[in-house]
């Protein structure tokens, strides 16, 4: 069964065309993630799905039910806000409760759920504190608690981590990725962030103004964009992309080698200086500028004694190279 | 506060000008209080002095409290006062709300429309306001105060609730909506609560004003039965003879009732401050 279905959505503000004809099916249980650049229109997409906007045009089915014309609070989905979102005057208790109360569930169910969120989450002994009197991560929390409660077809999450420090956010993202296996939900998560992307996704969808760029497992998309847009945006550094400083290239053609894939050797097709070193312990990251003043990262694994200034030769295996045509369309590597 | 900033000279000055401020600001009332315990020859006297057992006398009080009907008159006061307020609170929060939160054609138009009402005073319309109250036979009543004072109050609570209510999270809101609420109770339980500062700076901005009116209550409602405190004192003060010691006495009583409504609002604005500091 299917969990989401988008049919041709779109969505205007005024003249402003923020959605354009988003197709999308989310099957039951699958965790999808929205990514891409910040005005790329996720969070309007999520807000489109959720109810919190009107769609334009197009058709947004949850299960089985046309939902375009059904309040967000009985479209049975439930949703995590970036800024946590809680009632400030209310207990962590009746935050999470409110919206049961308000679908005017038997206060017996009210409790029995309640509790048994809070201790997935750990929650217990914060019940009776106000949002006020917690931490972010406890905050966040709770308002994934909130959500749980709820028991809906959908959950929604929009930026969930990005108002948690790093060392949390790590946290937090693998308890999102426990939840998910543990409640077996179907999950719609909005990012900007390629990492949180990469590790949650079972599929992921890239946007870009307002349209969907690919659609895709993470794996699919690292190894297989579709456009050299998707294929600079996922993976960390980003993909170098070059058309000055490999040889045999039409014009018009780009070259596009992800860092962990060049290898200082020798023979290397490409040779330049080193501009910047940046050690991590675990890998060494180097900036060269090639011999045609084209900039490229290097991605070693360990540590490496190459210094700023030294000149290296670079080279890569041609079959983990992608090719794209003048519209940065990935063409294969025969017509380039 | 800041370790840093707690230099013990600035926290004097700042405290000496805060006295300073308040004891000018006190000294009439100071004046008026003890005077309406003194004998009318010793108010001219000796005006600045403390009532002491020669000087002293109830006389100011025993004449307002027998003359005319002065408990009515307080009631009166305080029912314009109170029902102004809450209508003013209740209906310019509505509408700072709707300004703040919906798009819609001629919102911008609508907020513009009220602000005028800032700019104009409402006394310029006064004959035309009596002349609706004829027509409806509100003359004389407190409904006709009330209406008037609440359509005065409104322009400026609309003006500065919407600005705080745009400064109430989307988010919050949103979270309401998906959990249930309707836009009314996500009005009344999750943004009333978090503008209460707002609300209180409101009431204590139009309290004072309709207490302290003069000129509506002596157009509008003049009969006995419906005046106000202001005017009900007037019948102390005459063309050639005023009787100092009652006048004084009624203001010392007129100050009691408001000042207890700015407590109770006051308190409402310090907590509202302090709430305010998390995130």
């Amino acid at each position: 069964m299917t969990a989401l279905k988008l049919e041709n959505v779109n969505k205007s503000f005024g003249s402003v065309h923020v959605l354009k004809d988003i197709n999308l099916t989310v099957e039951e249980g699958e965790f999808v993630v929205f990514v891409g650049p910040s005005g790329c229109g996720k969070s309007t997409l999520l807000r489109v799905i959720a109810g919190l906007e009107d769609a334009t045009s197009g058709t947004i089915t949850i299960g089985n039910e046309v939902v375009n014309t059904v309040p967000p609070a009985k479209r049975g989905i439930a949703m995590v806000f970036q800024s946590y979102a809680l009632y400030p005057h209310l207990t962590v208790k009746d935050n999470m409760a409110l919206g049961l109360k308000q679908e005017g569930q038997p206060k017996s169910i009210v409790e029995e759920r309640v509790t048994s969120a809070s201790r997935m989450l750990d929650l217990d002994q914060y019940l009776t504190r106000r949002p006020a009197e917690l931490s972010g991560g406890q905050r966040q929390r709770v308002a994934i608690g909130r959500a749980i409660v709820r028991d809906p077809k959908l959950f929604l999450f929009d930026e969930p981590l990005s108002n948690l420090d790093a060392a949390l956010r790590m946290n937090t993202r693998v308890e999102i990725a426990a939840l998910h296996r543990t409640l077996s939900a179907s999950m719609i998560y909005v990012t900007h962030d390629q990492i949180e992307a990469m590790t949650l996704a079972d599929k992921i969808v890239v946007l870009r103004d307002g349209r969907i760029e690919q659609v895709g497992s993470p794996m699919e998309l690292y190894n297989n964009p579709a456009n050299r847009f998707v294929a600079g945006f996922l993976g960390s550094p980003s993909m170098n992309f070059l058309d000055r400083s490999v040889s045999g290239l039409a014009a018009g053609r780009t070259l596009g080698i992800r860092p962990e894939h060049l290898t200082l050797r020798a023979d290397g097709q490409l040779s330049g200086e080193v501009t910047h070193v940046e050690r991590l312990g675990g890998d060494t990251n180097l900036l060269v500028r090639t011999d045609q003043g084209e900039t490229l990262t290097v991605r070693l694994f360990g540590q490496n004694a190459t210094e700023v200034g030294s000149r290296i030769s670079l080279g890569f295996d041609a079959a983990a190279a992608f090719y794209f045509d003048d519209a940065d369309q990935r063409i294969l590597p025969a017509a380039a | 506060m800041n370790k840093a900033r707690r230099n013990p000279g600035t926290t004097i000055a700042a405290h000496g000008a805060l006295v300073l401020y308040t004891l000018i600001a006190l000294f009439p009332v100071f004046v008026i209080l003890i005077n309406s315990f003194k004998t009318r020859k010793a108010i001219f006297r000796e005006p600045m002095a403390l009532p002491n057992t020669e000087s002293f006398s109830m006389i100011g009080y025993e004449t307002v409290l027998k003359q005319g009907d002065f408990f009515l008159y307080f009631q009166n006061s305080m029912i314009v006062t109170v029902v102004s307020l809450f209508l003013v609170l209740l209906f310019g929060a509505m509408a700072a709300f709707a300004l703040a939160e919906y798009r819609f054609r001629g919102n911008t138009l609508m907020g513009l429309y009220l602000a005028l009402g800032i700019m104009i005073p409402i006394r310029i319309g006064t004959v035309a306001i009596l002349e609706m109250m004829v027509a409806t036979g509100l003359v004389n009543t407190l409904t006709a105060l009330i209406l008037v004072y609440t359509a005065q109050g409104l322009p400026l609570a609309v003006f500065i609730l919407s600005a705080f209510m745009k400064g109430v999270s989307d988010d919050l809101k949103n979270a309401g909506r998906i959990d249930g609420l309707s836009e009314y109770m996500i009005f009344f339980r999750l943004v009333l609560p978090l503008v209460r500062p707002a609300l209180a700076t409101v009431a204590v901005f139009n309290m004072i004003p309709i207490w302290n009116d003069l000129w509506f209550p002596l157009i509008l409602a003049p009969s006995e039965e419906t005046k106000t405190l202001t005017l009900g004192s007037q019948v102390f003060i005459g063309q050639f003879v005023t009787d100092w010691n009652a006048v004084l006495s009624a203001l010392s009583m007129a100050i009691l009732p408001v000042m207890i409504l700015y407590v109770f609002f006051s308190r409402q604005l310090i907590r509202g401050i302090t709430s305010g500091a998390v995130k």
